[in-house]
């Protein structure tokens, strides 16, 4: 992992893009880094545009400002591509991961200039088929710090037990779905580019 | 050796509450306030603090309920933000003519006018005259680090007046960060009992906490109150000592980053201190002596050592998070450059009103002021000392 690696979020309001980044966070947080995970907040309604950021360093972070030149991105919801320029100051050496069916023709197009790493995860299938529901965030983070190397398959499968039994200490049926999500995902995410 | 955690500012300044563990506090548990009262409020449940927990139905009715709580002689914590604080804005002036020592965290937020919830410092600048100490916090460490002080400064015979720890909103509150916490014995042995000299509940000694103050005595009892915070500066730096030793972290009346053999800084408070610490490590790297002057204690008002401090620079950006509306400058703006003027420090010194509203304060634009300070430098003259940066011009 690099020093300092910078995350921007695009999600719509309730899909779970804050948490994911809080979640991200905290698993960075339990191997030993330095972390940010914050929102930016606007008017908070259910499907507006929402943006998130993590920062993970190995070093103490002082700079307290959104992120305008991302490492990587991730992408929660695909209909995002074509009214968020979500590739915005975006770094080439980084990589974008987008939860999308959509085929690489589509992404191409939609990215225009963008010329670095594209990742692919459906992140509502397995969703739907290991929790019953759409909660895409536990897959996303899985696929997000498989692209990133934040840490490796082992130790995310690991930290997250921990997270998930304390997380849902009132709702502990879910935590079995919630890691068969994230090892689903770890493997699933798929490299266009 | 402290306990790693990673929390927001919130969670953080919550946790010193719980740890401080108040007999009473009052707040109105929903916007404008902050998530503090909230999480509070799940430690009263939870039964990990004796707390007496009053959920009010104003703000002016938390700072009234605090003043109860503490004329009665009890120790009272509350915490609120903006549009809440203009709302205590009658019973603020009445805590610290009392003279009770409430502790109250402030999360910095705009003031309405039209409807905005994000950061600034307007909240905390309307009050800067009121007559309680102010602590400014860079990050959820030093809001939570303050928060653990506070009633140490605050309860001291000498001084027994209210005080608030200001930190960002969203910026620093909301955001979740790495941040060492004391132990719960080491902060209750550190924090220590109230114990009150004169209050209601004592009676052996009736008094009355209040009544009618006329021409013959208000001036004499706003002078007292004058002289508390002359004497808060000992003993803020007296506190800041035994911090020290159970923490290993340092406090002052404001932090010097590379400020010794610099040629240009800044000065600022709040989060802003961190990414201009991140661009001075950056300018430093390009041989540029900039440094930085983060004001931690802004009331009381360190006049004589700010300009010491600040005396051996060329230029000085003052960077001030709420416009004073008066043609003239920011309220800190103002305050440095009266304590360099009487101190006869003579320095060129400008000001930047910024990051009004929540707009974000990113390192482009701590790099624009240095460089216009550098212009200053070069050229031997300051054009318009009333500026703005982050402000769209069309």
């Amino acid at each position: 992992m690099k020093d300092l690696i910078e995350i921007r979020w695009h999600g719509r309001g309730g899909q779970g893009a804050k948490t994911a980044s809080l979640l991200l966070a905290d698993a960075a947080f339990n191997t030993g880094k330095y972390i940010q995970g914050f929102p930016e907040y606007g008017p908070e309604r259910m499907g507006a545009p929402l943006t998130a950021y993590n920062r993970i360093s190995n070093t103490p972070i002082r700079i307290h400002s959104n992120i305008y030149e991302p490492d990587y991105v991730v992408v929660v919801d695909d209909s995002l591509l074509e009214c968020v320029d979500v590739t915005a100051g975006l770094k080439e050496d980084g990589a974008i991961v987008i939860n999308t069916t959509k085929d690489a023709e589509y992404l191409f197009k939609v990215l225009k200039d963008y010329k670095g790493s594209i990742y692919t995860i459906d992140a509502r299938k397995i969703s739907l088929e290991t929790l019953g529901n759409y909660f895409p965030n536990t897959p996303m983070l899985a696929a997000i710090i498989k692209v990133s190397g934040i840490m490796n398959d082992e130790e995310l499968i690991k930290d997250m037990q921990g997270s998930f039994k304390h997380k849902f200490a009132k709702k502990p049926e879910v935590i079995d779905g919630n890691m068969k999500a994230l090892e689903r995902a770890l493997k699933e995410v798929n490299k266009i580019r | 050796m402290g306990i790693r955690e990673r929390l927001s500012g919130n969670e953080a300044s919550a946790m010193a509450m719980k740890q401080i563990n108040p007999d009473v506090v009052p707040a109105f548990p929903i916007t404008p306030s902050t998530e503090i009262p909230q999480y509070f409020s799940t430690f009263v449940s939870n039964g990990s603090v004796d707390t007496e927990f009053v959920a009010v139905e104003s703000e002016h009715s938390a700072m009234s309920a605090c003043i109860g709580a503490e004329a009665a002689g009890a120790r009272a914590m509350t915490a609120t933000s903006a549009n809440g604080l203009s709302l205590m804005w009658e019973m603020i002036y009445i805590a610290s003519s009392l003279r009770l020592p409430i502790v109250m965290s402030l999360v910095n937020r705009a003031v309405s006018g039209p409807l905005n919830i994000h950061n600034d410092h307007s909240d905390a600048m309307g009050v800067r005259d009121a007559g309680w100490i102010m602590l400014f916090s860079e990050n959820n460490q030093e809001a939570y680090d303050n928060l653990i002080m506070a009633h140490r400064i605050a309860e001291n015979k000498d001084v027994m007046l209210p005080l608030m720890v200001c930190q960002d909103g969203f910026i620093t509150s909301h955001s979740i960060e790495n941040i060492e916490l004391i132990e719960d014995e080491k902060v209750k042995e550190f924090v220590g009992t109230y114990k009150p000299e004169h209050y209601l509940l004592n009676n052996k000694e009736p008094i009355a906490v209040g009544p009618l103050d006329v021409q013959s005595y208000l001036f004499e009892h706003k002078y007292q109150q004058a002289e508390a915070m002359r004497n808060a500066k000992k003993v803020i730096l007296q506190v800041a000592e035994d911090f020290e030793k159970m923490t290993g972290r340092k406090y002052s009346f404001f932090e010097e980053y590379k400020l010794d053999d610099a040629e240009i800084a800044i000065v600022c408070m709040n989060s802003t201190a961190g990414t201009t610490k991140f661009v001075v490590d950056e300018l430093r790297n390009k041989g540029i002596k900039a440094g930085l002057l983060k004001i931690r204690v802004f009331r009381p008002f360190p006049a004589e050592e700010v300009a010491k401090a600040l005396s051996h620079l060329k230029a000085i950006a003052v960077m001030d998070k709420a416009d004073s509306l008066n043609a003239a400058g920011g309220a800190l703006f103002s305050d440095i450059t009266s304590a360099m003027y009487v101190n006869n420090a003579n320095v060129p010194t400008v000001n930047y009103v910024y990051g009004i509203g929540g707009r974000d304060t990113t390192s482009k634009d701590i790099n624009i002021i240095f460089s216009d300070l550098q212009e200053i430098v070069n050229s031997g003259k300051v054009e318009n000392p009333y500026r703005y940066v982050g402000l769209r011009k069309e």
